[in-house]
């Protein structure tokens, strides 16, 4: 058996998926960005291949995507991640219209067409307002872990509305609330909806249809999913493993220029 | 409007054949020359005038020799020259908000720094020519008056600003309007004669504007050229420093003999068939006002995936006479026509925002793209206004792929090269995804998968 792999070097994590011939997932790893995104990128990669099972020299060709797709050195291509996300989507749900995507510093929405082309994609401006870095902000002024926001916010009873922006000056306003006495669940709510906002205005310029697929690490906030749910006014699709979207399209990619197979297949992360 | 060398990466095509016309080392003689004009004109006993590029009856200071300061080009030129943010930070530093156009700021530090720029020093001017066409004008000459004492004029051109009419040539508001300017032109002459002491003298004018019909014919010619395929230049790269000529030295010799040269040596190159990258793989079409800072990186990203500006919006509404290039002026009666061409590009440079997407649905089939970039300007929220709405408009009624990327005319704080990088490579990855069949001799579309031009 011969494979494909994708790796996706974040901003705050790096992914990589290894998959087969078949397009089924076989090895897959997350690291946090700790080390350089060199070094990162090829212990994701080993770590995956260590996870499948299998030596590197079975592996017959590797995508990188995400910002720090170029540092894939061992990578036969570079792709987007806009375009990785979409076909990792389609991949995951193959009705998938519309995909929003957080990430730690960016939020993208992107508008796919049924054969799974990008048909249009926006995203965030130099500002990462609306991403995964505002609940960071969060996390450090509440000194939770990030985990535990959604469940907590979830809880609120009377959301307190975030005004800023700016993810830098949207700590100072969490530190605020929470000095006037402010319950945290109230104030994580806040910042919750500040994010959803954002990111749905995002995806309401390329056009909500659907069915939506939410992707990135953010995807795993039950709150998140809920506001988003709310605010599109239908049910979006989420997995468990949407944070590997972007290296399961990367390895789908790779899988296409290798073997010349460019239907997506149903593959399953679990 | 530079005169910047033209980016060649790898994918560019071979140089001009030697001994043929250099557009760009042309062009970077005569701005040379222009600037040592400035320089020199005080003590050349000249008049120096401060004239924007839309709206500024070039033509009449012309006929009264004045040497022209283009303070936007001053302003793009130190973007070109990558020293604009030490000005934007001074007039900063004085106290003028980071939210206002970049061009007002870095005129602004050139004031500050005693109207001294990298290309020379400024005259100061004996008087302003405002208008009504961008209302950044009109506060940018109120900034003179007070800082330097520069007597301003401010030209009203009408525009009607609706989204349900458009002028059309000879029809009773164009012939209102035509009058409205008239009248102001000639108050302007008096002001000139007053200023220069000279008669004001109709003849000149016809051979000014004789002057401008040729360079336009030329213009029309070379923006035409750029409907083949493949396209003979960078409509954002080559095409700036044409612009720049048209503007600078409209109505004059130099520019028509520019022009004609530019036109011959562009037709030859059509006749060879050679394009601006060696393989021309998506016609693309520029909409809104370069990044005159990170052009030429710009236009690196693009080429780099074989994709060229084979047209930009720019080229139609800052060329010197705006949206009118259609219309040439008649000898007979000069001053007349004159305003008539004023009052119609006016009237269309005020209006077109409510018609942008008919206008780019036109030149999209015109010269043949795959898709528009659409660059949003953070400093000029004016001229950004409205994009959205195009790019919605082409990209779900007539299915043309957009791109929409911001930054700024010259302020390089606002250019995030990893942002923008992957949402012109994101671009492209669509556009091969669209247009995957193998290349035709001479065509544009190559099946070269996803990535492989890194």
């Amino acid at each position: 058996m011969r494979y494909t792999g994708g790796v996706d070097v974040g901003s705050t994590q790096t992914k990589a998926v290894i998959i087969d011939e078949n397009g089924k997932v076989v090895g897959r790893a997350l690291l946090d960005m700790e080390t350089s995104m060199i070094t990162v990128a090829q212990d994701a990669f080993k770590a995956a291949l260590a996870d499948a099972g299998i030596t590197e020299d079975q592996v017959v060709r590797v995508a990188g995507t995400g910002y720090g797709r170029y540092n894939v050195s061992f990578g036969h291509e570079q792709v987007t991640e806009i375009s990785c996300h979409a076909r990792g989507a389609v991949a995951l749900f193959p009705n998938t219209r519309t995909v929003i995507d957080i990430g730690g510093q960016d939020t993208k929405a992107i508008a796919v067409k049924p054969d799974g082309q990008v048909a249009d994609f926006t995203m965030n401006d130099k500002c990462a307002a609306g991403t995964g870095r505002f609940l960071g902000a969060a996390s450090y002024a509440l000194e939770m872990s990030l985990g535990e926001l959604g469940p907590l916010s979830l809880k609120s009873q009377n959301p307190v509305r975030i005004t800023t922006t700016c993810t830098v000056f949207a700590e100072s306003e969490i530190i605020s609330h929470l000095a006037k006495g402010i319950l945290p669940e109230d104030v994580l709510m806040g910042v919750h909806q500040a994010i959803t906002s954002r990111c749905v205005s995002l995806a309401r310029r390329v056009g909500i249809h659907s069915e939506v697929t939410f992707t990135g690490g953010v995807s795993r906030n039950v709150a998140m999913v809920k506001l988003i749910e709310e605010a599109v006014g239908m049910k979006i699709n989420v997995s468990p493993d949407a944070h590997f979207c972007g290296a399961l399209g990367a390895a789908l990619v790779a899988r296409e220029h290798a073997f010349g197979t460019p239907a997506e297949p149903a593959a399953a992360l679990a | 409007m530079t005169t910047e060398t033209p980016a060649k990466p790898g994918a560019a095509a071979a140089a001009d054949a030697p001994g043929e016309f250099n557009a760009h080392l042309e062009g970077q003689q005569l701005f040379k020359a222009w600037y040592s004009g400035l320089e020199q004109a005080r003590a050349r006993g000249q008049n120096v005038a401060n004239v924007f590029v839309m709206g500024n009856a070039v033509e009449i200071l012309r006929a009264f020799d004045f040497q022209l300061v283009f303070p936007e080009i001053n302003s793009l030129q130190t973007g070109v020259r990558k020293v604009s943010e030490e000005y934007l930070r001074d007039s900063e530093d004085y106290g003028y908000s980071p939210d206002v156009c970049s061009y007002v700021k870095a005129d602004v530090g050139l004031i500050l720094r005693e109207q001294k720029h990298p290309s020379g020093t400024i005259p100061k001017a004996d008087i302003a020519i405002t208008s009504n066409m961008c209302s950044t004008f009109i506060k940018w000459g109120e900034i003179w008056e007070r800082m330097l004492k520069t007597p301003t004029f401010t030209l009203d051109l009408p525009g009607q600003r609706s989204a349900n009419w458009q002028v059309r040539q000879g029809d009773a508001q164009h012939m209102a309007d035509t009058k409205w300017v008239e009248a102001q032109f000639r108050d302007l002459i008096s002001r000139c004669e007053k200023i220069t002491g000279k008669r004001f003298d109709m003849d000149r004018l016809a051979e000014v504007e004789d002057r401008v019909n040729r360079m336009v014919a030329h213009w029309n010619n070379v923006m035409a050229f750029n409907r083949t395929c493949p396209a003979p230049y960078n409509a954002m790269l080559d095409g700036l420093t044409y612009i720049g000529i048209m503007n600078v030295y409209r109505g004059t010799d130099e520019g028509v003999e520019f022009m004609r040269r530019l036109e011959e040596s562009l037709r030859a190159k059509v006749a060879r068939g050679e394009g601006r990258v060696a393989e021309e793989r998506f016609r693309l079409l520029f909409s809104g006002t370069p990044c005159y800072v990170s052009m030429r990186r710009l236009v690196e990203l693009f080429e780099s995936w074989g994709g060229v500006f084979a047209y930009s919006d720019y080229l139609t509404f800052a060329a010197g006479g705006m949206d009118a290039a259609e219309m040439v002026y008649d000898t007979s009666r000069p001053l007349e026509s004159l305003a008539e061409i004023t009052a119609m590009a006016a009237q269309r440079g005020l209006s077109n925002q409510f018609f942008a997407h008919e206008r780019l649905a036109q030149q999209i089939k015109d010269y043949d793209v795959d898709g528009i970039v659409f660059h949003g300007i953070k400093s000029c929220r004016f001229v950004s206004s409205g994009m959205a709405d195009t790019r919605n408009y082409l990209n779900q009624r007539l299915n043309i792929p957009s791109l929409y990327i911001e930054s700024d005319l010259i302020d390089p704080r606002y250019w995030s090269d990893a942002q923008i990088k992957n949402r012109v490579d994101a671009f492209f990855e669509s556009l091969q995804q669209r247009g995957g069949t193998p290349p035709a001799p001479g065509g544009k579309h190559s099946s070269t998968p996803i990535g492989s031009h890194s």
